[in-house]
């Protein structure tokens, strides 16, 4: 894989003085410029990356102040990521640069302060190079709900990169740059690595603090990321973990120490393969992509054993009541008063609210609005939200079950590879479908990876397929382990799509 | 259970509950839409959780409590900032009484 593609390559390449991290930005900046085409940014925030990377080539050239505090080793040393450009999804905040959640609402919006996500990053030399494209509110699973424009994949520009972490996809498989948050509340993240060919991770619930990212629904979102390796994954995440007071449900564990784990075997390991999670409506070609890389970990050494989630049949009415019910209580906060979009002209307080969110939301963010609003409202409480809150705990258990007889659960990551755009526009129940293999996880917290697992025809050429990696809470190191450990028996995270160079 | 379709009048009801204004063509997608995503959560009144413990978040932890300390500095001004209309360190907002 040429170097200059990986965090892992660019580091070594910083650190024996064959680039500067001034001269790295300037390049990314001119390869997300020259692909326009994908829309995969939102904002490039060129001065603040350009002094951030100055900063960190003082470190690399030894010439910095030795600035302990600023960088997570600690004593001064160079951390893993030190002037290493990376993106962050447009629903993190950042400190005088434009958070818009792809969002009207908050088109204008410039926050006060960095995400805690942000400031870690940042504390471990990552030079954050602009905010990527997104489903309004991340609310989507085809990033064509952005109010900033549909992003193409860079596999084929007539199909969707998945959603809602679209842009962060997109950007990573197009190779722009070797790394990008996203945010997963239903797949948000493994759904468009899937769709892109990348890797992409979604931390245990309460993992990663949520402090500064736009909440959607507090129960299930969680941030993660959008990598080319299992190796760089694990980078992001030992830089990204860890407790924050300022979230209350952080979780105050030892940390990850995820890029430790990956030289673990995976001889021994005992793969969990739910049936329902290959049944009637999964793409047949898909399927083979995914029999085979499950193969491939069996000739390693790993079992595969049969294990059942039969509750996760309800996981999409499930998700689909919960989601919404909590993101209509968190976005009752855009009412034009305190941040963001206010409506031009109005006759009262109510009518000021009524227009502000009328104009500033998107046609899918005012849907689940509406359905949340419904499933809470007198009347419907119990048959919906109550009854979604018992099927969670059923979802939840079953999971807990099969991990009694397996270490990590294996499937598809999604249904089908990469559909066309427009193609689910007009129908928001087969675009939810979207989520059957993913949405699950989020229900019941645990932590989950997709990594490429094969080339399909498909559109254009070849598409890419997910492979779905579950794991008990907490147990990231384990999954990018695993994950790691595929990506040295196979090279399908290396293949990138036409017309992407080398170096 | 409510196995119902959702008609303009409910969609109404909900988009005032939810603050939204919606034209009379939006009010007669929304209802379609509403409708077929109503019939797809409709799906869960066939499983029986008759004794089931509700699970309102998969946090392994209840929430913590903190010292009732000074943590942060004012920084009104700045955050006021990112406001449609402030003066004199008020949000400002449209008559509300006579």
């Amino acid at each position: 894989m040429p170097a200059a593609r990986t965090i892992a390559g660019l580091a070594a390449m910083l650190r024996s003085g064959e680039t500067s991290s001034r001269d790295l930005c300037r390049e990314t900046i001119g390869r997300i410029r020259a692909r326009a085409d994908l829309n995969a940014f939102i904002t490039i925030a060129e001065d603040a990356a350009l002094a951030e990377a100055g900063r960190a080539d003082a470190l690399l050239s030894g010439q910095g102040e030795g600035d302990g505090a600023r960088n997570r080793a600690g004593d001064g040393a160079l951390g893993a990521l030190t002037g290493i450009p990376i993106a962050h999804k447009d629903i993190f905040s950042t400190f005088g640069v434009r958070t818009t959640c792809g969002s009207r609402m908050l088109a204008e919006y410039i926050p006060a302060f960095d995400a805690t996500v942000v400031a870690n990053l940042k504390a471990a030399g990552a030079v954050t190079i602009g905010k990527t494209n997104m489903d309004e509110f991340a609310m989507g699973s085809s990033n064509e709900n952005s109010f900033f424009g549909a992003v193409a994949n860079p596999w084929d520009a007539a199909t969707v990169p998945g959603g809602s972490s679209g842009g962060s996809a997109a950007a990573v498989a197009a190779r722009l740059l070797p790394a990008a948050t996203g945010t997963d509340t239903g797949g948000s993240i493994r759904q468009p690595a899937a769709f892109c060919g990348i890797t992409g991770l979604k931390p245990s619930y309460g993992r990663v603090s949520r402090h500064g990212m736009v909440a959607f629904a507090s129960s299930l979102d969680q941030a993660g990321t959008l990598t080319v390796t299992c190796e760089d994954a694990a980078t992001m995440l030992d830089a990204m973990a860890g407790f924050d007071p300022r979230d209350s449900t952080s979780v105050d564990a030892p940390p990850p120490r995820a890029a430790d784990s990956l030289g673990q075997t995976v001889a021994g390991l005992t793969i969990g393969l739910p049936a329902e999670f290959f049944g009637g409506g999964l793409d047949s070609a898909v399927a083979a992509s995914v029999q085979a890389a499950l193969a491939e970990l069996e000739k390693a050494g790993a079992r595969l054993v049969d294990v059942a989630l039969p509750s996760s049949e309800n996981s999409i009415p499930c998700y689909y009541i919960i989601a919404p019910a909590e993101a209509s209580s968190n976005l009752s906060r855009f009412d034009g008063v305190r941040y963001g979009f206010r409506a031009g002209e109005f006759d009262g307080l109510t009518e000021m609210y009524e227009k502000t969110r009328a104009e500033g939301f998107g046609a899918e963010v005012k849907r689940r609005i509406m359905v949340g609003a419904y499933v809470l409202s007198a009347g419907y409480y119990d048959a919906y939200y109550m009854k979604a809150l018992k099927l969670r705990r059923l979802i939840a258990d079953d999971f807990a079950r099969a991990f009694e007889r397996c270490d990590v659960i294996a499937g598809p990551t999604t249904p089908t590879c990469a559909f066309r755009r427009g193609a689910k526009m007009d129908d928001p129940v087969a675009m939810y479908l979207n989520d059957i293999y993913t949405s699950s996880v989020n229900l019941a917290g645990l932590p989950a990876l997709s990594i490429p697992a094969g080339l399909v025809s498909g559109g254009e050429g070849e598409l890419p397929v997910g492979l779905h990696l579950i794991g008990p809470y907490m147990a990231e190191a384990k999954l990018l382990g695993v994950g790691h450990q595929f990506q040295q028996l196979t090279d399908w995270h290396e293949r990138a799509p036409p017309g992407v160079g080398g170096e | 259970m409510a196995a119902m379709s959702f008609s303009p009048a409910d969609v109404g009801k909900v988009a005032r509950l939810a603050r939204l204004s919606l034209s009379a063509a939006e009010v007669r997608a929304y209802a379609g839409d509403l409708s077929r995503i109503l019939a797809m959560l409709d799906r869960v009144d066939t499983v029986d959780t008759a004794h089931i413990t509700p699970l309102w978040h998969p946090g392994r932890q209840s929430l913590r409590m903190r010292a009732d300390s000074v943590s942060e500095e004012n920084r009104r001004d700045e955050f006021q900032q990112a406001a449609p209309a402030v003066e004199r360190g008020l949000y400002l907002v449209p008559r509300v009484l006579g």
